[in-house]
């Protein structure tokens, strides 16, 4: 089992590094959306750590969400998602296996890319700190909880804008401990309560999400 | 042994088939036919457990595909309309993919299995730079890989030529001779095939 879960994260990421501009695409968002800011608003430091946790998730959701299509739309039109679904092998380990994939391409470089967001947005260590958990703990929630809304709307030509209705709602938890994280941070108060209901999110949908979008898979294909 | 009981598929308020039961025993070669629209493509899903019938079951060795699905899908290849290949991938890369994700235990050499579906010095090209016909030539390479005993193949000749439907029609020969299974549909006659296929014919349901 470990074997074919490892087979299904290789084959996502080699297909996905071939096609490079698909991954760089909310990348660059992220980026653009964290750089315009300081530029309309005024580079006040005071005003930016005010708002600084805001922007910094809202841009990061927003990207996920753009990227999130990418997760089962190809692989639907191309047949290799009846495939996936005809292997020796449960199907939520396979999706877990996916959604990994997925995340490593669109969360983990939000992670790399947090220092530069630190200097945009003239961010102290403690708060950059606190950036930095939040996205670690918070964007594979994010790829889990968004995996859910494409499996249900693959099967939709165009899901678009029924998938951001159906799963904005689900990042919302996300966004509000998040943010509230990195105020607590800028603020030099303790904020590992915030963490730890980021990090019990993520238990739990690491845990429960594939079951829920390998259902939602088995009724859009059928 | 691959058994339908009763099956009843209705798709978009309409009934394609009512009913239906089938059998497929080792050694049978099931070709389904009937005009477009028939049903042919929701049965062959149905049977690979792709979609829930209406009504009625599958049983793959006296149980329903639904409890025992590894154990099923472990013996089961199927081709849909799609060939299930990445375009970013090589021919060989995706061949790689699904040996090891289905036939762990074979040993069959890649390139040699390559060369006999007609793909020799094409294994280093990207699947999205291959004709309609080749593509499917990297789907249906899997059948050489051996492992599953049943075979559900829908239209496997489309964009296929002449000698490459020829040397299909003699694997399933040698497939169904060995006990394997194999439910097909496809337009084209069987000729090579013609004494040993069972077919079913599907008509459209005039009632309404």
């Amino acid at each position: 089992m470990w074997q074919m879960f490892t087979g299904v994260a290789r084959r996502e990421l080699v297909s996905a590094l071939r096609r490079r501009a698909d991954v760089l695409n909310p990348l660059w968002f992220f980026m653009i959306v964290i750089t315009l800011f300081p530029l309309g608003i005024g580079p006040e430091p005071a005003l930016l750590a005010r708002i600084a946790p805001g922007i910094v998730w809202v841009a990061a959701l927003l990207s996920s969400l753009l990227a999130l299509e990418r997760l089962f739309r190809d692989d639907f039109i191309d047949g290799t998602l009846e495939q996936l679904m005809l292997m020796p092998c449960p199907l939520g380990v396979l999706v877990l296996a996916k959604v990994l994939a997925h995340w490593l391409l669109t969360g983990l470089p939000l992670l790399l890319l947090s220092p530069l967001v630190a200097v945009l947005l003239s961010l102290d260590m403690s708060t950059f700190m606190a950036v930095f958990w939040t996205l670690l703990l918070g964007t594979p929630v994010l790829s889990l909880l968004g995996g859910i809304g494409v499996a249900l709307t693959v099967g939709i030509g165009k899901g678009g804008v029924l998938l951001s209705l159906l799963t904005l709602p689900l990042y919302i938890p996300v966004l509000i401990f998040a943010t509230s994280a990195i105020e607590a941070a800028s603020l030099g108060v303790a904020y590992n309560g915030q963490l730890a209901i980021l990090a019990a999110q993520l238990v739990g949908s690491i845990t429960l999400a594939p079951f829920a979008i390998s259902a939602a898979l088995r009724v859009s294909v059928n | 042994m691959l058994e339908a009981r009763a099956l009843t598929c209705v798709r978009e308020e309409r009934t394609l088939f009512r009913e239906l039961s089938l059998r497929v025993e080792p050694g049978d070669l099931v070709q389904i036919a009937g005009p477009n629209g028939a049903g042919k493509t929701s049965l062959l899903r149905l049977l690979a457990g792709l979609s829930r019938p209406f009504s009625g079951e599958v049983l793959w060795q006296g149980e329903p595909i639904q409890h025992g699905r590894d154990g099923y899908h472990a013996e089961l290849f199927y081709l849909g309309h799609q060939a299930g290949i990445k375009h970013e991938l090589t021919a060989f890369e995706n061949l790689a993919f699904f040996r090891r994700m289905h036939h762990g235990q074979s040993q069959a050499n890649l390139w040699q299995v390559l060369a006999q579906v007609g793909l020799a010095g094409l294994e280093e090209q990207y699947a999205g730079q291959l004709s309609a016909g080749q593509k499917r030539r990297v789907a249906l390479a899997r059948l050489w890989l051996g492992g599953p005993r049943l075979w559900i193949l829908d239209e496997p000749f489309t964009a296929i030529d002449k000698h490459g439907v020829k040397v299909l029609e003699n694997l399933l020969l040698t497939h169904t001779d060995a006990g394997g299974m194999v439910l097909i549909t496809t337009h084209q006659d069987l000729s090579l095939c013609a004494g040993r296929v069972r077919t079913l014919t599907l008509t459209p349901s005039l009632e309404e």
